[in-house]
């Protein structure tokens, strides 16, 4: 169980980042964070890690005050992933990269590969292992970076931009790992802009704005809400819109409609007049 | 005269042991909104960086037939002189951004050509406005969100006042609301007079800007045409292009039997279709 308790934070005294920011993420949740740029997202979440430590309030892993703990001893539990991927990698091989995060958590070099091996193939990656990241795509990159972090599969997941450089179907392999790791028990926080993402993949979603929590809830309720996605810059995703729509003229299709197989049935009632 | 035309290119990175460009040809005319699209990895950065001169320039390899710019060979001219033709904003905006604070990073393009003083003010104001940079104004722009770095870094390019945008994935980064303003300031400058060159992942917020669309796979262009031809064809999803999910329903109607008079690219259209059908 993670607690954020009136957290505030403020970058060299002057830029507020975070101001108050209080929550609860269970074991096995998956949630996500959306919001405007400069919210506090990147903020937020460098905090659950102690990369940042707040300037007011406090951060609690199972009860206990994070800054007893160490960045080294936090990164045991919390794996995050950053929204750059040139502030984490920094060894001259993928496969180098993704070792170096295994071992340090203590795996030993048999169990190590095998994870390595794995990670890389669920991630596309395979072909690259002896490359340097300096030399790879943008979207190559990002999943490097979150295939070191993926391999040792902390109990707490916590991704900046997964979906950042990434085509459909990476982020369908993507999405399905995080299922498959959810299933496992462990805990999945992504901060993202891709509204589909969140809405596929994420019962619950956090929406930031100005360093704090403009809604906390289902992922339904606090995307549909358009108080919400004003003050958040956020936009409806297409099938969202064309449902309104609709509705507007065929007031027995839902206006909340999500899923395209949904939205597919609908049209069909509606033209096939049944 | 095409302003840009691929004949026959191909380029290998410096010790890679594969072609990341393979025999591409490609011509885009003036006044033409051009999106780049295609799997993770198939060459989109390195096409962007063809245009604008980096590749051979900057970022050097093996090189096969010619790349024309507005009628200058980009083997023979320098980065410098190739920048006002086809400014290009970076993937990844942190490394395009090189001074103190935000308003001297989009006051340096246009300084370093030797723009007029004044000009150059004028410019960076008005971009301020545009982009909604005020608030940063003074920041460094180390010291930003990842959002606002590309905001700053879509400034600086368009600073330049490029004949050619060239922007790979310039939305990554952005909000939906602000990826929205930032294509309608693309799509302003595109009818105005500006070439567009977008590198993107996400059809369903710009296909209905671009007059064309460059599907790549593995170096080579797979598939050229307008974003209506090119979003129903099932290539897209079989090699892993985001097809909009209202042009995802029109592909599954039409399985159903169903044919909507036209293809969707955004949900007010697709209901729209819907409503004139019913
Ligand atoms: N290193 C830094 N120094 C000073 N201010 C910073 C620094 N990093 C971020 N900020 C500021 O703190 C605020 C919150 O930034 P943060 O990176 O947490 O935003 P975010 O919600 O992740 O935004 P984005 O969606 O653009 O990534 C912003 O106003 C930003 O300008
Ligand atoms: N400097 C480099 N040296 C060697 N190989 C490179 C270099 N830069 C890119 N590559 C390789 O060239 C290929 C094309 O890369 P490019 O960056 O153009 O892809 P992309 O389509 O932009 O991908 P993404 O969507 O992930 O950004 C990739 O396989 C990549 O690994
Ligand atoms: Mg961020
Ligand atoms: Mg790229």
């Amino acid at each position: 169980m993670i607690i954020l308790e009136n957290v505030h934070f403020a970058y060299d005294g002057i830029y507020t980042a975070l101001q108050g920011v209080s929550l609860q993420i269970g074991d096995g949740e998956r949630v996500a964070i959306m919001g405007t740029n400069g919210a506090g997202k990147t903020t937020l979440v460098k905090q659950l890690n102690g990369l940042l430590r707040p300037h007011r309030g406090r951060v609690f892993l199972d009860g206990v005050d994070t800054k007893r703990y160490s960045v080294a001893e936090l990164a045991r539990e919390i794996g995050l992933v950053m929204q750059n991927p040139d502030h984490q990698l920094f060894l001259d091989s993928v496969e180098k990269e993704i070792l170096f995060g295994l071992k340090q958590l203590g795996f030993s070099s048999e169990d190590a590969r095998v994870r390595c091996e794995k990670t890389l193939s669920n991630l596309g990656l395979e072909h690259l292992s002896e490359r340097s990241p300096f030399t790879l795509s943008g979207g190559e990159r990002k999943r490097v970076a979150l295939a070191s972090v993926l391999a040792t599969e902390p109990r707490v997941l916590v991704l900046d931009e997964p979906t950042i450089g990434q085509d459909a179907k990476q982020k369908e392999n993507l999405a399905q790992m995080l299922q498959d790791l959810n299933e496992k028990g462990r805990t999945v926080i992504v901060v993202t802009h891709d509204i589909e993402f969140v809405i596929e993949n994420f019962p619950r979603t956090i929406a930031m704005a100005n360093g704090t929590i403009v809604a906390d809830g289902p992922t339904n309720s606090v995307l549909s809400n358009d108080d919400v996605i004003v003050r958040c810059s956020l936009t409806a995703p297409q099938l969202t819109i064309a449902a309104r729509s609709i509705h507007s003229v065929f007031p027995e299709v839902p206006e909340r409609l999500t899923l395209l197989s949904n939205l597919e049935g609908e049209i069909v009632r509606v033209l096939r007049g049944v | 005269m095409p302003l840009i035309e691929f004949q026959d290119f191909s380029f290998k990175y410096y010790g890679a042991d594969f072609l990341a460009l393979k025999k591409v040809n490609l011509t885009i005319n003036e006044g033409e909104y051009v999106i780049i699209t295609g799997p993770s990895g198939c060459g989109k950065t390195t096409l962007c960086r063809t245009i604008n001169g980096l590749v051979p320039q900057f970022h050097r390899g093996y090189i096969a037939g010619n790349v024309i710019v507005d009628g200058m060979n980009t083997r023979e001219h320098t980065v410098a002189e190739m920048a006002t033709i086809a400014g290009l904003v970076f993937q990844q905006p942190e490394n395009q951004l090189v001074t103190l604070n935000v308003e001297k990073e989009i006051a340096f393009g246009p300084e370093n050509l030797g723009v007029d003083p004044v000009e150059v003010r004028r410019r960076v104001e008005e971009l301020i406005s545009l982009l909604d940079l005020e608030h940063l104004r003074d920041k460094h722009p180390h010291e930003m969100s990842g959002g606002e770095q590309q905001r700053v870094a879509i400034a600086s390019t368009l600073a330049l006042k490029p004949k050619i945008l060239v922007a790979d994935e310039p939305t990554s980064n952005l909000d939906p609301k602000s990826a929205e303003l930032i294509l309608d300031i693309i799509s302003k400058l595109n009818k105005r007079d500006m070439t567009v060159i977008l590198v993107e992942h996400r059809l369903d917020l710009v296909s209905k800007d671009a007059s064309r669309i460059v599907l790549m796979d593995r170096g080579r262009i797979v598939a050229d045409g307008s974003p209506r031809e090119i979003l129903v064809m099932d290539l897209c999803q079989e090699i892993g292009v985001g097809v909009p999910k209202a042009t995802l329903v029109y592909k599954s109607l039409r399985k159903r039997g169903i044919d909507l008079e036209s293809v969707p690219l955004t949900g007010e259209e697709l209901a729209n279709l819907v409503k004139e059908a019913a």
